[in-house]
């Protein structure tokens, strides 16, 4: 029994809901909402370092043993992601707070933030196959709120789109555990992943498993991301970087959870169909982020280049490549809040959005010009930053399950991050200035101080990635391992009872 | 013309309360029997919807001057900081007491912690339900 497992979700979602009452106290706002999500990362760190000594934890709620009750399991990857995904949150709401406006703070836009990252934390955390559809559904519940927040024409058009998606993904998502309730008789994770194997994953637990994968597919924009761009260069900067940087993460998570826990009996369809659908979705990111001009239309493709990298790692399936695809989940989530942060600071200090339109920006912001080169390195995979070691491991990991085309394509998707990224800073940073620097808008440091976190964090992860190893291979270890999990969960003494 | 709805008005005074009674009733009964806050919480928005509907909006908030959004948080505030109250005892997250208690009318009644999280999740459906329905009848005029 560990209930600090349950204060990441619980602090944010008791802080948002407080907040409701104080709707027109900024201070407070602010106050509360940035220790709440601090306070989430510090428990996360805690409980990573408890799991290294202790094993994985977990939580009954209500003192109902598993598999009666609905429960928390935390393991090394849950806790990981759980770090990463509040560490990014407080940084985005700091930037927030210098740019987002009274409009939306009126708005509970806070209380909005702090639901999303409840329902993220929920989602990594849950050992419930439908109190994960629940967490889903708060997210996405929150990511409608913030979509429309400003109801901007653009906004309204795009949420039209993602609700219904998202509407029908999560109808399929119901679906699904139905199928699987009526299947196996049981939605506790490590239930299922022991019935699983019992029984063997005979034709109609494939067919549900693809059912799964279709469902999270849509969430993670694996393949089916045609709502993606459109929907995460709607909102405002600050907004847009916490889509980008978590809720198709929580898509990957679940697709790497179901997959190597539960469905991982016919890899040569399952883990084949991954494959495909990742090789696809890094041309198709690719093609996308090299047509657009638009700088905000890039950075969104570049999230969905990123989806079928980290998904590459889960076809290829063996402990280096997951190893390699934790590094690169972690990474991205930095790399992408900093890379929607800075976009959107340039386009909210020129007011100009197209890649033609700007010019010459690094005589205006220097810092910003030289942050998004970084940002630009990191994504590509340059050392010292923190793609490097994802890439490395998850090349080697390709290498060793001999899939040689998924890691031609992956690592010529890192040219073309390279290309579209550098086709933004040469065009828009470098050449002739085109704004004088009498008129040109004051760029505040609290406005930039939280890129230059993020780009400290990126670089962090780089150089620290010998500090973080132990968590990660934890993370891959128990993620081959499945039954490391289960036996966490349905220790002995609950089988005999039963 | 002017709508003649005497009968309407005159049945809606008495049918409120066995509604009313009957919300209670099924949110008590919660926890051992079919019923608890959803439903009991969805009856007792039932009534209040039956109220706007007889007589107008205006009439209504001045005999019930709440905030229904502000309902809605305080519900779900307590539903969920009474989930948060057993970690105090070191007990699980969501772990419920219950115990007997001799009360001056009642007698002997078990009371349980579970109340306080379906008050909780009532008063969020009745805040929500009418904030809902509001917001709509708002958007027509």
């Amino acid at each position: 029994m560990t209930n600090a497992l349950v204060l990441p979700v619980l602090i944010p979602l008791l802080t948002a809901i407080v907040l409701t009452f104080f709707r027109n106290s900024f201070i407070l706002q602010r106050t509360l909402s940035f220790l709440a999500t601090a306070s989430s990362a510090g428990i996360g760190v805690y409980l990573l370092l408890r799991i290294q000594s202790e094993g994985i934890l977990r939580l009954d709620f209500g003192g109902w043993e598993p598999p009666y009750g609905i429960l928390f399991v935390g393991d090394s990857f849950a806790l990981l992601l759980v770090t990463a995904a509040a560490t990014v949150t407080s940084i985005i709401l700091l930037y927030a707070f210098s740019t987002i406006g009274e409009a939306f703070e009126k708005m509970y836009v806070y209380p909005f933030m702090l639901f999303l990252l409840a329902g993220v934390n929920g989602s990594f955390l849950t050992g419930d196959v439908f109190n994960l559809f629940v967490c889903f559904e708060v997210m996405l519940l929150a990511s409608y709120a913030l979509l429309i927040l400003g109801g901007r024409k653009v906004q309204l058009v795009e949420a039209f789109t993602y609700i219904t998606i998202n509407v029908l993904a999560s109808w399929f998502f119901l679906l699904a555990i139905a199928y699987l309730y009526g299947a196996t008789g049981t939605l506790n994770m490590a239930q299922l992943a022991e019935r699983v194997a019992e029984n063997g994953q005979g034709p109609v637990l494939t067919v549900i498993s693809l059912i799964f994968l279709l469902v999270f597919s849509l969430k993670a924009g694996l393949l089916l991301y045609f709502w993606l761009p459109g929907s995460y260069s709607a909102p405002p900067a600050a907004i847009a970087a916490l889509f980008g940087a978590l809720l198709t993460k929580v898509g990957i998570y679940a697709l790497i959870r179901m997959f190597t826990l539960v469905f991982h009996h016919s890899p040569e369809i399952t883990q084949s169909i991954i494959g495909i659908m990742a090789a696809l979705t890094l041309i198709g990111g690719s093609i996308g982020a090299l047509s657009s001009s638009n700088i905000q239309q890039i950075i969104a493709y570049n999230v969905v280049i990123a989806v079928g990298f980290i998904l590459v790692g889960l076809a290829a399936g063996n402990e280096v490549a997951l190893q390699g695809s934790i590094y690169y989940v972690l990474h991205d989530m930095v790399a992408k809040a900093m890379l929607f942060l800075a976009g959107g600071l340039m386009i909210s200090l020129t007011g100009k959005a197209k890649i033609g339109e700007l010019s010459g920006l690094i005589r205006n912001y220097p810092t910003l010009g030289w942050l998004f080169f970084i940002v630009m390195l990191s994504l590509t995979g340059i050392p010292p930053f923190s793609g490097f070691i994802g890439k490395v491991l998850l090349g080697e990991g390709l290498i060793e399950a001999e899939t040689y085309v998924l890691l031609t394509l992956a690592f010529l998707s890192s040219l073309f991050v390279l290309y579209s990224l550098l086709r933004i800073f040469l065009n828009c940073f470098m050449g002739e200035a085109i704004i004088g620097s009498e008129e040109q808008v004051v760029l505040k440091k609290r406005t930039l101080l939280p890129i230059v976190m993020l780009g400290v964090l990126t670089l962090a992860i780089g150089i620290g990635a010998d500090a973080i190893a132990p968590f990660v291979n934890d993370a891959a270890s128990t993620l081959v391992n499945p039954q490391t999990y289960i036996e966490a969960v349905l220790d002995k003494e609950a089988l005999l009872k039963k | 013309m002017k709508i003649n709805d005497v009968i309407l008005r005159t049945v809606t005074k008495i049918v409120v309360f066995i509604i009313l009674t009957f919300g209670v009733e099924l949110f008590i009964s919660g926890h051992n029997d079919p019923g608890g806050g959803f439903s009991g919480g969805l009856v007792l928005a039932s009534a209040l919807l039956l109220l706007y509907m007889t007589y107008d909006i205006e009439t209504v908030h001045k005999g019930i001057p709440f905030d229904f959004k502000k309902i809605a948080g305080l519900g779900v505030f307590l539903a969920v900081a009474s989930s948060a109250v057993p970690m105090l005892f070191s007990n699980q997250f969501l772990n419920q007491a219950k115990g007997e208690f001799a009360l001056p009318v009642f007698g002997a009644t078990e009371l349980s912690m579970v109340l306080l999280f379906e008050a909780g999740v009532a008063l969020t459906v009745v805040g929500v339900v009418v904030t809902i329905l509001l917001t709509i009848s708002e958007d027509v005029s």
